[in-house]
């Protein structure tokens, strides 16, 4: 197998290699867009679409914390569709693709229902959004690109956020065999 | 061609489908799409969230800080609110360890055919609505506390900046070198 081959197959890259590219491509996203990478404000204004779908644009263009970030389709619904389209064909190029209902260290603790594991990740994800709308970013937006600014907001984020899942993993896995 | 290019011109969005894309793979080569390997980190069972973080931060800090340096970047700070940033990681990392992706990541992972991560956006879409209900509430009292503004670490310490990553690759280095070697594949616990 060729060199250039294995690249493009395997699942695994060295998580050094990845750090450092992420760490590149921040480079080119500063110089090139002005626009440090992230996330979770775009998930919010799919929150605000979806607000509007359901209840209409008057209480989304009424609201406060919408006022601020518009949902509207641009730069960072692009980057967010990209992104899932970029996990997509690596894990095609790589086999990895899978249909995963519930994965193996949830099942081991909580077992093979795929209904309680749904609602884990759903109760899971209004905490993650929450959390990072009220401490204005997530590990994008935050943990990296704010931490390698040296931003004093971003290292608080990221130091809490690791003690809180630490403690969170505590208790949702006593025994830490 | 002047720099920086337009987000919202034909460029910019090409830009963006670039930078997503690449983005994508490097989440899902760097297993951080794996739940497994999400959870394991804050079980302190497998390091690679940590390794690829940490490198991310000293690598794209270090040229970020270069090309502002010659005036070819802007810092984008956001305000250390005290109490929102405090509460909101700890709300955060426990949905981070529930959920087993942050946002970025469970996007990927959704898209590897991870079922499962699929609740989890539609769950962030529902965090973002209830947030967005509770804000008004909390705007003029609890998110002010503690506001100190958009500040960085050179700001507030005696540190200087060029110090400041000399000693982040030193804690870095350190860190790799004593952290336990990766796990084999996840979950192996």
């Amino acid at each position: 197998m060729s060199l250039k081959k294995s690249i493009i197959t395997t699942p695994h890259w060295n998580p050094y290699l990845v750090g450092a590219a992420i760490g590149i491509l921040s480079w080119l996203v500063f110089l090139v867009v002005d626009k440090p990478l992230g996330m979770s404000t775009e998930i919010s204004k799919w929150s605000g679409a979806t607000t509007s779908i359901v209840a209409g644009s008057e209480t989304v263009n009424n609201n406060a914390y919408w006022a601020k970030t518009a949902p509207k389709i641009g730069y960072s619904t692009i980057f967010l569709v990209a992104t899932a389209v970029g996990a997509f064909v690596s894990a095609i190029l790589s086999k990895d693709f899978k249909v995963e209902l519930v994965p193996q260290v949830w099942a081991d603790r909580f077992g093979p229902s795929a209904t309680k594991r749904y609602v884990g990740a759903f109760i899971g994800g209004i905490l993650l959004m929450f959390g990072a709308r009220m401490a204005g970013g997530c590990t994008s937006g935050h943990g990296i690109s704010g931490s390698l600014q040296l931003a004093v907001s971003s290292w608080i984020f990221f130091i809490t956020m690791f003690i809180g899942g630490v403690i969170a993993a505590r208790v949702m896995f006593p025994s830490n065999k | 061609m002047s720099l920086p290019i337009s987000t919202s011109s034909t460029s910019g969005l090409v830009i963006a489908a670039i930078a997503g894309i690449i983005f994508g793979i490097l989440l899902h080569r760097g297993r951080v799409t794996d739940y497994n390997v999400i959870v394991n980190q804050f079980r302190l069972k497998d390091f690679t969230v940590l390794r690829i973080m940490f490198t991310a931060i000293v690598v794209g800090g270090i040229g970020v800080f270069i090309l502002h340096g010659n005036d070819l970047a802007a810092y984008h700070i956001k305000p250390t609110l005290l109490a929102a940033v405090i509460v909101g990681a700890l709300i955060f990392g426990v949905g981070m360890v529930l959920l087993g992706y942050c946002p970025g990541t469970g996007v990927a992972a959704a898209a590897t055919g991870r079922l499962h991560a699929i609740a989890g956006f539609v769950g962030m879409i529902a965090g973002g609505i209830v947030y967005a209900f509770t804000f008004p509430a909390i705007k003029d009292g609890f998110m002010t506390i503690g506001d100190k503004g958009k500040i960085r670490l050179p700001d507030v310490t005696p540190i200087p900046e060029v110090a400041w990553w000399i000693l982040l690759v030193i804690v870095a280095l350190t860190l790799f070198k004593f952290l336990p070697k990766a796990q084999k594949e996840s979950p192996g616990a």
